[in-house]
């Protein structure tokens, strides 16, 4: 028996269902593993559902876990539009949590100031952690895959050397830092929960960014780079100032994960702030298929799974690791059911070469 | 030739469909031993998918191959090589990293888990000797001009104990002299009772080297004769295109002012080290075509680079449109009138997942009328590909479509379409006619002619110097990275330019 692969031609319908078949397989596989952990699948999708859907609570938390995805998704949409693999969004995320939870503490700047000044700090902060693997691959060809993954490690390390020593907050006994001031915690739009600021500039980020790639020439530009950067240069398209541009835009969106993990959620640097957020927004780009507007539901699922599992292993005594399990199972399916939307598989029983 | 034998390669009701569009409808081919056959037909005829078939890229929708008269199921070109088939593609398969000699044994099975080094090396000194087929085993990939490529691809065909050998489009990256050492080679391997397969557009070549020709058109096989010495070139045309295909005719240059000119200029070595080659001088005026001859891997990718100040030169000044240009500081661009049609369309003409609108619109889209304060009008760039496509019969004509949606000749049109749709007032085209058929041809050759009437300056730059001379004022001929020959056409012969092509004339004798 041998399998063939024969290409197909692009096709955006084919390419959604394999997100949704890859959804379902996951969805199957973590039933397995619910049963394995010797809890019943049905009765665990349910108290998920109900964690992750029903009631002010579980809703709102789907949302705000979904806001911080949803951005670091758009991060890897826009890196990987000029074909830049950003892996770093998890250690930007971080610096732009610092930035964030920095300028919250200012009492210099004027209450007022206080919020818009963290959400910029957070986003030129984690901007700036991905111009600089940038500036490394498009001078001296340094591969990003490895440079930004790596300087992940480095910015956690010299996070947590920042939380034990300088800037610990004296009355903690954690290696925290200092609570933001009252008038720097992000607003929320349903007393009781935490549906903060982040989540609407999650969303009207996902909205520019879909309206930036299709509309504006600096998108068409980033298209042209990634398809092809020697066309680009042909066109006069300066390819370096395109992969930079891109880069900072993409730290950007991460970093503003962060800030709005501190100004929304946590009003303080710990250093447990990001929960892999990082790394599961090339998830959700991947689910997504890069697609901005896709990736609020493909973020919005993700994130149901998180509230999902905890809620599953706290009345079933599941692990709920089964949360991590599931990213990850996610984005094989994804990249294995893309396969399938790419290509037609033919399989042949007879022999091949000469029939003999 | 023994027609005793089974036929090498026999191919019956072969059927394939792209989509709407069939690319073999029931086709029949026969190959025998020791017999050359020419595969004609213009672009998207179906020459290259048959072929394909037989090679085990594509699988036929229907229809059988046999060969030695056994079936065969070729499903793969790990098939197709264990049935004896090689074929040479008109872009090689070469790893640039590897060696020449790891380039022919990779993916070859070792002597017990060890590369078969030594006995390879003998069998390529024996492939070498016998056809006159030799490469220097331990030359890198990379450091290989397009006709060594091509050879190396042969010769990996051949150490495979290739029995069909199957050459797609192998001249159009060839000199003059190199397509005469190929058809030596294809000579000697008929000779030694292989078949082979020559898909061209060239209808000399086809002529000088096979035995028997086979037409195909839309997908079919509309003729097939034998080459008895009586075929004429006008006759395959027809048979090809259905009709007498236009001639391009040279009228006398009507020159206007000098459009551009290079003075003293030193061109980077196309692989930006080190080597420097001698100074030269070029200009061009407004109705004029100056050709530029050479052999491949000469400097005429630097010289068009330079020139469209895509690089720069080492030395040396560049006036056009009233500027000068150093090799350093401001570049040439399109707002100075420059128009440039590369060569590897594929690889820096255009984004191949993107559409045809984007890309004819590839180097205006950011200023007015496709966009407006950093925002594009779609829009207008779609009506702007609509324009072009209906001028320049782009098909299929939907602006839409994917780049690479479509085939190579309506590709080089669109490109041609884009360079010239905001009249340059220079134009640097390079292979302009590469890989096209006798529709195409003509029409890249109007368009040129064209644009020289519109009193535009154009430097042609080809491997094809029946071309050149049909299309060319003047011609000059490039070598080791310098215009070593520069004169009007009328007064050149094709073997002066031969000579200056291989470097064996003094620079300045037929000025």
């Amino acid at each position: 028996m041998r399998l063939h692969l024969i290409r197909r031609d692009a096709s955006a319908k084919r390419d959604a269902l394999a997100s949704l078949f890859a959804v379902l397989v996951s969805l199957a596989i973590m039933a397995f593993l619910i049963l394995l952990a010797g809890a019943n699948p049905l009765t665990g999708f349910v108290v998920m559902f109900k964690a992750a859907f029903l009631g002010k609570i579980g809703i709102t938390e789907t949302l705000a876990r979904s806001a911080p995805l949803l951005l670091t998704g758009l991060a890897a949409i826009v890196a990987l539009k000029v074909k830049f693999w950003n892996l770093g969004a998890e250690g930007q995320l971080l610096v732009g949590a610092m930035a964030a939870a920095y300028v919250g503490t200012l009492t210099q700047l004027p209450g007022a100031l206080l919020i818009p000044g963290m959400i910029l700090a957070s986003m030129v902060g984690g901007g700036l952690a991905a111009v600089f693997p940038a500036i490394l691959k498009t001078r001296l060809n340094v591969n990003e895959v490895v440079s930004t993954l790596m300087l992940n490690f480095i910015i956690l390390s010299l996070m947590i050397a920042l939380l034990s020593g300088p800037w610990r907050d004296t009355v903690s006994n954690w290696p925290d830092s200092p609570d933001i001031l009252p008038d720097a915690e992000w607003p929320t739009f349903w007393r009781g929960t935490r549906l903060h600021l982040g989540v609407v500039l999650a969303v009207l980020s996902a909205l520019f960014v879909a309206l930036f790639l299709r509309r504006s020439t600096f998108g068409l530009c980033m298209d042209i780079v990634g398809d092809n950067p020697v066309a680009a240069a042909h066109a006069r398209i300066d390819v370096r100032r395109t992969v930079l541009i891109a880069a900072l835009l993409s730290g950007a969106f991460a970093g503003l994960a962060g800030g709005g993990e501190v100004g929304g959620i946590q009003y303080q640097v710990m250093t447990s702030i990001s929960s892999g957020y990082g790394y599961a927004g090339l998830i959700v780009a991947m689910l997504a298929r890069l697609s901005p507007l896709a990736a609020i539901p493909s973020a919005l699922f993700l994130a149901s799974v998180m509230t999902g599992s905890d809620e599953m292993s706290r009345q079933l005594g599941v692990p709920s690791f089964l949360a991590d399990a599931v990213q990850g199972i996610t984005l094989l399916a994804v990249l294995i059911c893309s396969q399938f939307a790419r290509y037609k598989v033919h399989v042949s029983w007879t022999s091949h070469g000469r029939a003999r | 030739m023994s027609y005793l034998a089974p036929p090498l390669l026999e191919m019956t009701g072969i059927s394939k469909r792209f989509g709407d569009v069939a690319a073999n409808d029931n086709v029949d081919f026969r190959l025998e031993r020791g017999e050359t056959v020419g595969l004609l037909g213009e672009n998207g005829a179906g020459k290259t998918t048959l072929m394909n078939i037989a090679f085990g890229l594509y699988r036929a929708d229907a229809g059988s191959i046999a060969t030695n008269g056994q079936a065969a199921n070729i499903a793969s070109t790990a098939d197709a090589m264990l049935c004896g088939i090689g074929m040479v593609h008109q872009h090689a398969h070469i790893v640039d990293r590897h060696t020449v000699l790891e380039n022919v044994i990779a993916g070859m099975p070792g002597q017990r888990g060890l590369l078969a080094k030594t006995s390879a090396l003998v069998r390529l000194e024996e492939i070498g000797k016998r056809y006159g087929l030799y490469l220097q085993p331990d030359r890198l990939g990379a450091d290989l001009a397009i006709g060594e490529k091509q050879r190396l691809d042969i010769i990996r065909a051949l150490f495979r104990k290739s029995r069909v050998l199957i050459l797609d489009e192998p001249t159009s990256v060839l000199t003059p002299l190199e397509s005469e050492g190929l058809f030596e080679a294809v000579r000697a391997l008929a000779k030694d009772g292989m078949g082979i397969v020559l898909i061209s557009h060239k209808l000399n070549d086809v002529r000088a080297i096979t035995n028997r020709v086979v037409v195909m058109r839309r997908g079919k096989v509309v003729a097939e004769l034998n080459n008895d010495g009586q075929l004429s070139n006008a006759h395959l045309a027809t048979l090809m295109c259905g009709h007498e295909p236009d001639r391009v005719e040279c009228q006398a240059p009507r020159l206007g002012e000098t459009r551009l000119e290079l003075r003293g200029t030193v061109l980077l070595d196309h692989r930006r080290v080190g080597h420097r080659a001698q100074p030269f001088d070029l200009s061009v005026a407004s109705g004029e075509i100056v050709g530029i001859a050479g052999v491949s891997g000469n400097g005429q990718v630097s010289l068009a680079e330079t020139i469209a100040g895509l690089r720069y030169a080492a030395a040396g000044t560049i006036r056009i449109g009233g500027r000068t240009f150093l090799p350093t500081g401001a570049r040439i661009g399109p707002e100075d009138g420059i128009a440039y049609i590369p060569e590897d369309r594929i690889g820096a003409g255009f984004a191949g997942r993107l559409s045809l609108a984007e890309n004819v619109a590839i180097s205006r889209f950011r200023s007015l009328p496709f966009s407006r304060f950093g925002w594009l009008d779609r829009r207008a760039i779609t009506q702007f590909a609509v324009g072009l496509i209906e001028q320049y019969d782009i098909r299929p004509p939907n602006p839409l479509a994917r780049m690479t949606a479509f085939s190579g000749g309506n590709q080089q049109k669109a490109i041609v379409a884009r360079e010239i749709a905001f009249s340059p007032r220079v134009l640097v085209i390079a292979q302009p006619t590469r890989g096209l058929d006798v529709a195409a041809v003509s029409f890249v050759h109007r368009q040129i002619m064209a644009l020289k009437e519109s009193g535009c300056a154009i430097i042609v730059i080809s491997d094809d110097l029946e071309e050149l001379f049909q299309l060319s004022h003047r011609l000059a001929v490039i070598c080791d990275g310098s215009i070593v020959l520069d004169g009007s056409t009328n007064l050149l012969s094709v073997s002066q330019v031969g000579l200056a092509m291989s470097g064996s004339m003094e620079a300045d004798s037929a000025r």
